[in-house]
């Protein structure tokens, strides 16, 4: 998909996607847009791990890490400042800037494939091991406890930028999540079909080549790197603002582990693959919560089992697969 | 004097536990560059196993011995049913081998409940100087270091290691010379599941037998076979040797999360001079 | 754990509605009325589940029991259980769903404090009323939430003094778990040991997935208390017990304890290893009362599973019989007519461990405390019991009566 232009239907779909998401909350009650909103913050984090993998070839499996430094870092300066609209924003910059550190540490040190992913995952791991043993109240920022395990409740909304007055209350986090997850999106399939793109997806393909040709590898894969990282940085503080807390659990490996398998399941290969696989599973949890069957974990893991041995494209690619296929043997029969 | 001999028995501790639990994962993963996640479950079957034996009425020993073989050919099954597929996708062994921790956790809880269940060893204990350290550590200290000769003796001199070293090697050659290559691997898997199955009933009378116990030690055995590096034995050992080194003392003079953090930095750091690990320059050895 | 004589069906939003059997509601006269609704949200999966299941158990057959004897108010009450999972994002949308969608009169949830501290909010946000049945750290000082389990001071001021004095433990070595509840639970520690003439040597903090605590051990070798305090929390420090009872022994150093019991540890552990710890409880199995002998049989019959209940699983029964006894008094099951009735203080119940009672400044309950020591049978011998110890520490700091809006957690500063 990569390289090309997006083309007319595309942009069809992402409109009448709009239109669908900006009317919903209307025939929605509030419970219902909590549900949803969580799932497309949650494909915010998905997103940024999906097109690290899918498109750039580095399997981190520590989003999780930015994803937590965001919802705490925004927590702790909307707390001690009381505006929100700057936290909202030094938050993303702030994982952006963990992101190049980590970033250049492991891609300037040529660090590839299996070690990359064992190192972000032992970061996010630090960090909630870091964060977990805050409880005492000498862990303060600011005026902010750190609080360890039980993390910091009363996280702020967001407020309105023109007007800090009015909070932005559960339908205003289901358009503002539902919009930027749609951005985000849209920009990243833009920057798909752009020189950088092309280059990025080279890189994925055969780095060598792409190093002859005059290119500098990492520099591109860096960027991609704190690209990403600033997504999961961006679901972190919605992910604060949603339900007004954050704890170390952003951090924790389980956390890590459902990224994982919302990309697998929906399918890396495509940019909406990590979204649909997170509608999908999220749903699936939510739902298995209330009817009283077991453990949920264990449903996850048969997923998981299920779709690396069997639809390792994930659900969308396979689907069309499929489509494909069945399209050519009709095609065949009539001809 | 006193002192020193504390700090040296923490430290063996803290080494035999690095040992136990990553022992297996890296015979796995040396051998046939297989990282499996469900490395801590494969711990938490060998505990409850070893738990319902000596319950059943066998001796401490012999539920030891009963958890090597159960999971050890539970480890055959997983890699008949699941592993077989992924060879030489070592992402995807990941992957799958995450669904299966995920799979065991949930199962294991709705079949047998969340408690913690465990045996006591009651050997009492050893007096040193004014100290009195648990007897059943030094049990545990040389079950690590059996295991670890055990391992070298299997692979260094019988017949079986050298067919399996052969194999790993080069197994196009090894099948030309008439080697049932994918019995090597079965039987390699297999090997692994069990020393990790040995490892986790060993664990229980200090840390009991609960669904999620894998989940405590996963990490750590993660980062010493990613640190060790390509060569099981070698690796293991070093990797081992100096994070227990230093969890061992700064746990003593500090606390356990001040360590467990150190650890995990300077495994990074590690990675990051030795991109393939301790031993990742090294092509020949075990 | 079977759920016998009971009726499971779906609600249309998806929660799990465990309703009384039509036939009862019939005989009780009262099917045909508007149901009263109670949520309860606890982690019936997930690495939590040791303290909910018994929890859930009580509260489903509590609910039954007063349908049984005709209702609430001539009404059937309704339970609806989410399961949350052991993961705080689900209690934040349960909780909403419960209150926005299912419209639930209260909600009995929370076991961890951040599990609360999330769902706090939210109740007051949509203006439901929370009941929280769980020991915790104290100081929560909200109208729209009642506290029915115990608190720190609660246990330690009955606790410390009788060890201190029975055992002569002067000089005492604190071990606590790495979360709020351990921190504050330390410090009222070395305050109550403090007051009454003893020395604290040490305080060792330690996060909820540590099992080798040989390092902690050697260091309390080397301090040489006469007693360990433990504010220890879940299944890995389970694994402090038997190491302490290897390498040291408590017939040689006295082991007191304000968590040991709740996640049923004493089932988990060896004859000797359970053998002799001290603890302060509000209720355990093996209380002498006729209250607490049927509270216990009847839960038994009721699950079809005859271990041991303890304290979480009673805290079930006791929320929703003060709840209950609180919708009595207001007449009316809506949220701020409940609250109305708990200010006024006079919301009294006879439950399986005594007379609880609410007190309307800080919505906070008084009961009794025992003083129990862990026998070879996986059990607990009483040996003192303090009748009616109100939540002091969380009465320093709350005022509701004078603030009827705060909904801070105070800290308590010692």
């Amino acid at each position: 998909m990569a390289g090309e232009r997006p083309a007319w239907w595309w942009w069809a779909s992402i409109g009448t996607a709009l239109v669908v998401l900006m009317a919903a909350p209307s025939y929605l009650d509030i419970a219902d847009q909590l549900d949803i909103s969580i799932i497309f913050i949650l494909a915010l984090l998905a997103l940024s791990m999906g097109f690290l993998w899918g498109q750039g070839g580095m399997l981190s499996f520590g989003q999780t890490a930015f994803f937590g430094l965001g919802g705490y870092s925004y927590a702790v300066l909307a707390l001690n400042t009381g505006e929100t609209t700057s936290a909202f924003f030094i938050a993303i910059a702030l994982s952006m800037a963990f992101a190049l550190a980590v970033g250049y540490f492991m891609i300037y040190g040529r660090i590839s494939d299996i070690y990359l992913s064992v190192i972000t995952l032992v970061v996010t791991l630090i960090l909630e091991k870091g964060i977990r043993a805050t409880s005492g109240d000498q862990y303060v920022i600011g005026s902010v406890r750190l609080n360890g395990q039980n993390g910091i409740p009363t996280v702020p909304s967001l407020q309105l930028p023109w007007n800090p007055g009015t909070e932005l209350f559960i339908d205003g986090v289901f358009y503002l999540s539902a919009a930027l997850l749609v951005l985000v999106y849209v920009g990243l399939r833009l920057l798909l079909a752009s020189s950088f793109g092309r280059v990025l997806v080279g890189i994925r393909e055969n780095e060598r080549r792409v190093e002859l040709l005059g290119y500098d590898a990492r520099r591109y894969k860096l960027a991609a790197f704190v690209l990403a990282g600033g997504i999961a940085g961006l679901a972190g503080v919605l992910y604060g603002v949603w339900g007004n807390f954050v704890s170390p659990a952003m951090f924790h490996l389980n956390q890590a582990a459902q990224v994982v398998i919302w990309v697998i399941v929906g399918g890396k290969s495509w940019l909406i693959g990590p979204v649909a696989g997170t509608a999908v599973v999220q749903y699936l949890s939510n739902w298995l919560g209330t009817q009283g069957v077991g453990q949920v974990s264990l449903w996850l893991g048969v997923v998981l089992m299920i779709f690396v041995l069997v639809f390792r494209e994930g659900l969308l690619p396979t689907a069309a697969l499929a489509i494909a296929w069945v399209r050519r043997r009709l095609g065949r029969r009539e001809a | 004097m006193e002192q020193a001999a504390i700090q040296a028995y923490l430290i063996g501790v803290s080494f035999s536990i690095f040992i136990l639990v990553s022992l297996g994962l890296a015979v796995i993963f040396g051998m046939m560059r297989v990282i499996n996640l469900a490395q801590g479950e494969f711990l938490m079957l060998g505990a409850f196993v070893c738990t319902f034996a000596n319950q059943a009425g066998l001796n401490l020993w012999l539920s030891f011995l009963a958890a090597a073989l159960a999971v050890g050919l539970f480890g055959v099954l997983v890699e008949r049913l699941i592993i077989r597929h992924l060879y030489g996708r070592i992402v995807d062994t990941l992957l799958a081998t995450w669904g299966l921790s995920l799979f065991l956790v949930g199962g294991v809880t709705t079949l047998l409940g969340p408690q913690t269940r465990s045996i006591a060893a009651d050997l009492g204990n050893v007096a040193v100087g004014t100290y009195t350290l648990s007897a059943y550590n030094f049990v545990m200290m040389g079950v690590a270091a059996a295991m670890l000769v055990f391992t070298f003796v299997l692979w260094r001199f019988t017949r079986f290691g050298l067919v399996a070293r052969a194999t790993m090697q080069n197994p196009g050659m090894a099948s030309g010379l008439g080697v049932n290559a994918d019995f090597v691997y079965m039987a390699t898997f297999g090997f692994g599941a069990g020393l990790t199955g040995l490892a986790g009933a060993v664990l229980v009378p200090v840390t009991g037998a609960s669904p999620p116990m894998g989940l405590f030690f996963v990490a750590k055995a993660f980062i010493t076979v990613i640190a060790g590096g390509p060569l099981p034995l070698i690796g293991t050992l070093s990797a081992a040797g100096l994070f227990s080194f230093i969890d061992g003392i700064v746990s003593f003079v500090s606390s356990s999360v001040v360590a467990d953090m150190t650890v995990l930095f300077v495994a990074i750091v590690l990675l990051r001079l030795l991109p393939d690990g301790i031993t990742g320059r090294s092509r020949r050895g075990i | 754990m079977h759920f016998n004589r009971r009726q499971f069906f779906r609600t249309a939003t998806g929660a799990l509605a465990f309703a009384s059997a039509t036939g009862m509601l019939k005989r009780a006269g009262i099917a045909a009325e508007e149901p009263i609704r109670v949520g309860n949200i606890l982690d019936k999966t997930g690495g939590l589940n040791i303290y909910s299941l018994k929890q859930i158990a009580a509260v489903a057959m509590t609910i039954d029991e007063i349908n049984a004897a005709g209702g609430l108010l001539g009404r059937p009450v309704e339970l609806l259980f989410y399961d949350s999972q052991s993961d705080n994002q689900f209690n934040s949308q349960y909780a909403t769903q419960a209150l926005v969608k299912d419209k639930v009169n209260v909600i009995h949830a929370g076991i961890t404090s951040s599990s609360r501290e999330v769902m706090r909010p939210l109740v007051d946000k949509f203006k439901g009323l929370l009941f929280y049945n769980s020991l915790y750290e104290g100081g929560v000082c909200d109208r729209r939430h009642v506290s029915t389990g115990m608190v720190p001071a609660q246990q330690l001021e009955a606790l410390i003094p009788y060890v201190m004095g029975e055992h002569g433990a002067k000089r005492g070595y604190i071990l606590a778990a790495d979360y709020n509840y351990g921190h504050i639970t330390s410090k009222w520690m070395q305050k109550i040991i403090r007051d009454n003439g003893g020395e604290d040597l040490a305080v060792e903090f330690f996060p909820l997935d540590v099992t080798n605590f040989e390092p902690a051990i050697a260091r309390i070798q080397a301090a040489k208390p006469d007693v360990v305090w433990s504010a220890l929390v879940g299944g890995a420090h389970i694994a402090f017990y038997r190491q302490f009872e290897a390498a040291i022994g408590k017939k040689n150093m006295v082991l007191a304890s304000t968590t040991y019991g709740v996640g049923l540890e004493q089932l988990q552990l060896s004859p000797d290893e359970g053998d002799g710890i001290l603890l302060a409880t509000s209720f355990v199995d093996d209380l002498q009362t006729d209250a607490a002998k049927s509270f216990v049989s009847k839960l038994q019959a009721y699950t079809g599973d005859n271990t041991y209940v303890g304290e979480y699983g009673e805290y079930g029964a006791r929320g929703i019989g003060i709840w209950a006894e609180a919708v009595r008094q207001a007449g009316d099951p809506s949220p701020d007519a409940v609250i109305a009735a708990l200010a006024k203080g006079g919301v009294k119940v006879e439950g399986a461990g005594g007379l609880y009672s609410v007190d309307g400044k800080t919505q906070h309950t008084t009961m009794d405390i025992h003083i129990v020591r862990g026998n070879k049978n996986a059990g607990f011998d009483i040996l003192k019991s303090f009748s009616q110890q109100p939540p002091k520490d969380t009465q320093l700091v709350c005022d509701l009566e004078a603030n009827p809006n705060d909904t801070t957690q105070y800290e308590v500063k010692i």
